[in-house]
C-alpha cells in the first residue's frame, strides 16, 4: 500500500516523464514533497501558472513528447485556463494535474477550490476528478493516452488532497480500454483512391497542408509526396515547414497574412488537396469566394474538422502521416508545367518582401536568423511579428516554429522558448516577440536566468500593439484607441505617432535584463543587426534581450481584410 | 430546417451531461429538449436529444458529439422507425364543472389520464409524442385561461417492428 502521492510519481515515471512544470501551493504540497525525493524528474518553477503551461506546451511541441504540469487548487488552476485553451487549439498534448481541496470540501466553496473542471470542459480535449485512491492509476494512464494519441490535445486531472494522500494499491495500469475513445487513425482506402484519381485528373491541383502534417511529423513524407505528383504547396501558419521554404514546389503561405502567389492560386486552382487544417477564417476569408473553380479533398484526424466551414468533396478521416505514406505508394505524377509556370509569374509580381531603404526591419532580422541559426527552433509571440517571421522565416529541415496559430495567445511566445530550451539544450532557441507580448509574461526572465537557459530573445520594439494599431490604421481611419505602449495619462487622445514627448523606452528592457541577470542590448541600426546576434551567442548560461527598435508605422502586407476574398488583397498603402 | 433527434450512449460520469449541454450552447446549437437516464449498465447513460437544424449543422453536430471523449454511441434517430414518449403534466385550474366534465372527455380522446382533481382544478398526465402532447396544450390553451404545463422531454428506442410509435 503506497500513498496516491507515490503513485503518481510512478506513473510520471512509467510515462516516461523527465521534465515537469510546477507551481507548488497547499493543496499540491504532498505531491512536491513526494517529486522534492526524486532525482530522476525535474521540477521547474516557472514564476507564473499562465508561463507554466506555455512552457510546458513549447516543450511538448518541440520534443515530440506530452507536456506535464502540476499546479495547486482554485488560482493556480485558473492560471492555466488560457494555456489549456491555446494547447487545444493547436493540438498540443499536456496533462494538467491541478490539485483540489479534500473530496468532503467539494462543493463548500471551501478556501481556493473551484471547479476547474467545469471551467475548462470546453477548452480541453478531456477532464476529470479523480474521487477514489483506487481509480488514481487509472485515471493518469488514460489522461496520457488521451493526450497524446488521435487529435492530440491537453487532459486536467484534478487531484483532491484527500485522494492524493490515501493509500492503496502500488500497480499502475500497463494498458488503456477506453470504450468510449478508439481514435481512427486509418486512411479508408477507398476514399483515398477516389482523391489521387481526382488530383491524377486534375490541371491545376494545390496541395494545402496544415498543422495536421507538422504535428503528425510527416514532413519528409508529404515532401516526397509533392516531388512525386510535383503538385505545387502551400502551407498554414500552423502547417509553414510541412515542405522546406526553399523548395521549388512551395508557394507560400495562405490566408489574412498569406503571399499573393498563395492566395492567386487558391482562388484560381481546380482542386485543393487539404490535409490536417480547419479551414479557419484567418485561412478562407470570405467563405463563398473560397477556392471557388476547386473540388476539395480534405484528410484529417478529425471528423469534426471536415466540412465544419467548408463543404469538401471528398472526405477522409485519418492520421496525416499514415494518409501520406499511403499515398506514397499509389500517387502518380501530375502535369502541372502550366500551372507551375502560373504560379511563378505570381511569385514574381509580387514577392514578399520589406522596402529595403527603410533601415532595421523586421524582414532584414528575420533573415539574419536565416543565415546564422539554420537549425534553430524558432517561437513566436503574437502579432505583427508573428505574420512577419511566418513570411520570411526559411523552414528547411532542421528549423521548427513554434507558435500559437488558433488562439492567438499574446504572451505564448517567452514561457514557450523557454520550455523548447529545456526540452532541447543542445539548440538554439530564438524568441521573436512584440514589446507587448512580451510584457504580458516578462515575469519568466527570472525562470530562464534560473535554468540558465541561452535563449535569445528578440524583441520588436515598435512601442505600440502593431497588429490592433495597424487595423486602426487601415480601417478605423488612424483612431489609435488604446494601442500606444508608451502613452501617459497626459497624452492627447488624437495622438497619431510617439514624439519628442514621449518617454523612449516603457519599460527599459535592458535596465529589465541587467535587474534579472541576464543580458540585454538595443539595436537601432541595420547593421548592427548581425553583431547582435553574435553577442546573444557568447551568453551560454543566460538569456539575452535583443531589443530590436522598429518603425510603428511598419505594417504587416500583403493583407486580406477579415470576411474579404482571399482574391481580394491589400498589397501596398 | 427540420426537426431532429438523436440518441446518445454516454459514460454514467458526473458532468458528462454538462459537457454535451455544454456543447449546444457553447457552438450555439439549438437544443430543444434533453433526457437523461440510466440503462441496462449502470456505468452507461442514455440521452435523448431533440434539435432544429439544417443538414449541414445537424452532421456537425453529430460529429462534435462523437469527438468527445465520454460518448460512446451517436444514433440518429431523425429517419429511424422509433417508440418515443414524453411525460406531460397540465394543471388546468379555475375550472366550471362543465369544464370539468369536459376535461375528461378531453382526456378520453388523447389517451391521457386524470391523476388528480378537486373543487375547481383537474391535473392531466399524459405520456405521448412530442407532437401529440403539443396538440393537447395547443387544445387546451385555447379553452382554459389558467393552466400550469411541465413536459419531460422525449425518451425513445428504436421500433421492433419498423413502424413510428
Amino acid at each position: 500500500m503506497i500513498p496516491g502521492t507515490s503513485l503518481f510519481v510512478k506513473a510520471l515515471k512509467e510515462e516516461g516523464v523527465t521534465t515537469l512544470f510546477g507551481y507548488p501551493g497547499g493543496y499540491a504540497i504532498d505531491i512536491f514533497d513526494e517529486l522534492y525525493k526524486q532525482d530522476d524528474i525535474e521540477v521547474i518553477l516557472p514564476r507564473h501558472e499562465q508561463a507554466l503551461i506555455h512552457a510546458a506546451d513549447g516543450y511538448a511541441r518541440s520534443t515530440g513528447k506530452t507536456g506535464v504540469c502540476l499546479v495547486t487548487s482554485g488560482p493556480g488552476a485558473t492560471n492555466l485556463v488560457t494555456g489549456i485553451a491555446t494547447a487545444n487549439y493547436d493540438s498540443v498534448p499536456l496533462v494538467c494535474f491541478t490539485g483540489q481541496v479534500p473530496t468532503h470540501l467539494i462543493g463548500n466553496d471551501a478556501f481556493q477550490e473551484v471547479d476547474i473542471i467545469g471551467i475548462t470542459r470546453s477548452i480541453c480535449k478531456y477532464g476529470v476528478t479523480v474521487r477514489n485512491r483506487e481509480d488514481l492509476g487509472r485515471i493518469i494512464k488514460e489522461a496520457f493516452y488521451i493526450a497524446r494519441t488521435g487529435k492530440p490535445g491537453p487532459v486536467v486531472v484534478d487531484l483532491p488532497k484527500d485522494v492524493m494522500l490515501a493509500l492503496g494499491s502500488t500497480a499502475y495500469p500497463k494498458e488503456v480500454n477506453i470504450r468510449s475513445y478508439k481514435p481512427n487513425l486509418k486512411v479508408h482506402s477507398g476514399q483515398l483512391k477516389k482523391a489521387l484519381d481526382m488530383l491524377k485528373s486534375a490541371k491545376e491541383p494545390i496541395f494545402l497542408a496544415g498543422g495536421g502534417v507538422t504535428i503528425a511529423r510527416a514532413n519528409k513524407e508529404f515532401t516526397e509526396l509533392a516531388e512525386l505528383t510535383k503538385v505545387p504547396v502551400i502551407t498554414t501558419i500552423m502547417g509553414r515547414g510541412a515542405i522546406p521554404t526553399n523548395h521549388p514546389l512551395f508557394i507560400g503561405n495562405i490566408g489574412m497574412h498569406g503571399s499573393y502567389a498563395a492566395n492567386q492560386a487558391v482562388s484560381e486552382c481546380d482542386l485543393l488537396f487539404s490535409i490536417g487544417t480547419r479551414f479557419n477564417d484567418r485561412i478562407t476569408g470570405m467563405l463563398v469566394e473560397f477556392a471557388p473553380k476547386a473540388k476539395i479533398i480534405h484528410i484529417d484526424i478529425d471528423s469534426a474538422a471536415i466540412s465544419k466551414n467548408v463543404v469538401v468533396d471528398v472526405p477522409i478521416v485519418a492520421d496525416a502521416k499514415q494518409a501520406v505514406e499511403q499515398m506514397l505508394k499509389d500517387a502518380a505524377s501530375c502535369n502541372t508545367e502550366v500551372w507551375l509556370s502560373r504560379i511563378q509569374n505570381w511569385k514574381q509580381e509580387h514577392p514578399l518582401s520589406m522596402a529595403a531603404n527603410k533601415g532595421i526591419t523586421p524582414q532584414k532580422i528575420i533573415e539574419k536568423i536565416n543565415t546564422l541559426f539554420p537549425k534553430a527552433i524558432v517561437v513566436t509571440d503574437v502579432g505583427q511579428h508573428q505574420m512577419w517571421t511566418t513570411q520570411y522565416l526559411k523552414m528547411d529541415e532542421g528549423k521548427q516554429l513554434l507558435t500559437s496559430g488558433g488562439l492567438g495567445t499574446m504572451g505564448y511566445g517567452f514561457p514557450a522558448a523557454m520550455g523548447a530550451s529545456i526540452g532541447n539544450p543542445n539548440t538554439p532557441v530564438i524568441c521573436i516577440s512584440g514589446d507587448g507580448g512580451f510584457q504580458m509574461n516578462i515575469q519568466e526572465m527570472a525562470t530562464a536566468v534560473g535554468q540558465e537557459l541561452p535563449l535569445i530573445l528578440c524583441v520588436f520594439n515598435n512601442s505600440v500593439l502593431g497588429m490592433v494599431r495597424q487595423w486602426q490604421t487601415l480601417f478605423y481611419d488612424k483612431r489609435y484607441a488604446s494601442t500606444c505602449l508608451r502613452s501617459r495619462k497626459s497624452c492627447s487622445k488624437t495622438c497619431k505617432k510617439p514624439g519628442e514627448n514621449c518617454p523612449p523606452y516603457s519599460p527599459d528592457f535592458l535596465k529589465l535584463a541587467e535587474s534579472y541577470g541576464a543580458y540585454g542590448i538595443r539595436i537601432e541600426r541595420e547593421e548592427d543587426i548581425e553583431a547582435s546576434f553574435l553577442y546573444a551567442l557568447e551568453n551560454k548560461k543566460a538569456p539575452t534581450i535583443l531589443e530590436f527598435m522598429i518603425d510603428s508605422e511598419e505594417i504587416v502586407l500583403p493583407m486580406v481584410q477579415g470576411g474579404k476574398p482571399l482574391s481580394n488583397m491589400i498589397l501596398e498603402c | 430546417m427540420k426537426k431532429r433527434w438523436v440518441s446518445l450512449f454516454v459514460e454514467n460520469d458526473i458532468g458528462v451531461l454538462a459537457k454535451i449541454s455544454g456543447l449546444f450552447s457553447g457552438k450555439s446549437y439549438n437544443l430543444e429538449s434533453l433526457t437523461v437516464g440510466t440503462t441496462e449498465d449502470k456505468s452507461i447513460s442514455r440521452m435523448t436529444i431533440g434539435l432544429v437544424s439544417d443538414d449541414i449543422t445537424f452532421e456537425q453536430i453529430k460529429k462534435q458529439l462523437n469527438r468527445l471523449v465520454e460518448v460512446i454511441k451517436v444514433l440518429d434517430f431523425t429517419n429511424t422507425p422509433t417508440h418515443m414518449k414524453e411525460i406531460l403534466f397540465i394543471k388546468v385550474k379555475s375550472c366550471t364543472k362543465e369544464e370539468k366534465t369536459e376535461l375528461f372527455q378531453i382526456a378520453c380522446v388523447f389517451k391521457a389520464s386524470v391523476t388528480d382533481y378537486g373543487l375547481d382544478s383537474v391535473l392531466l398526465e399524459c405520456v405521448q409524442t412530442e407532437t401529440k402532447n403539443d396538440d393537447l396544450i395547443r387544445l387546451l390553451t385555447g379553452q382554459f385561461k389558467q393552466l400550469e404545463i411541465v413536459r419531460g422531454g422525449s425518451v425513445a428506442i428504436e421500433s421492433i417492428s419498423m413502424t413510428d410509435r
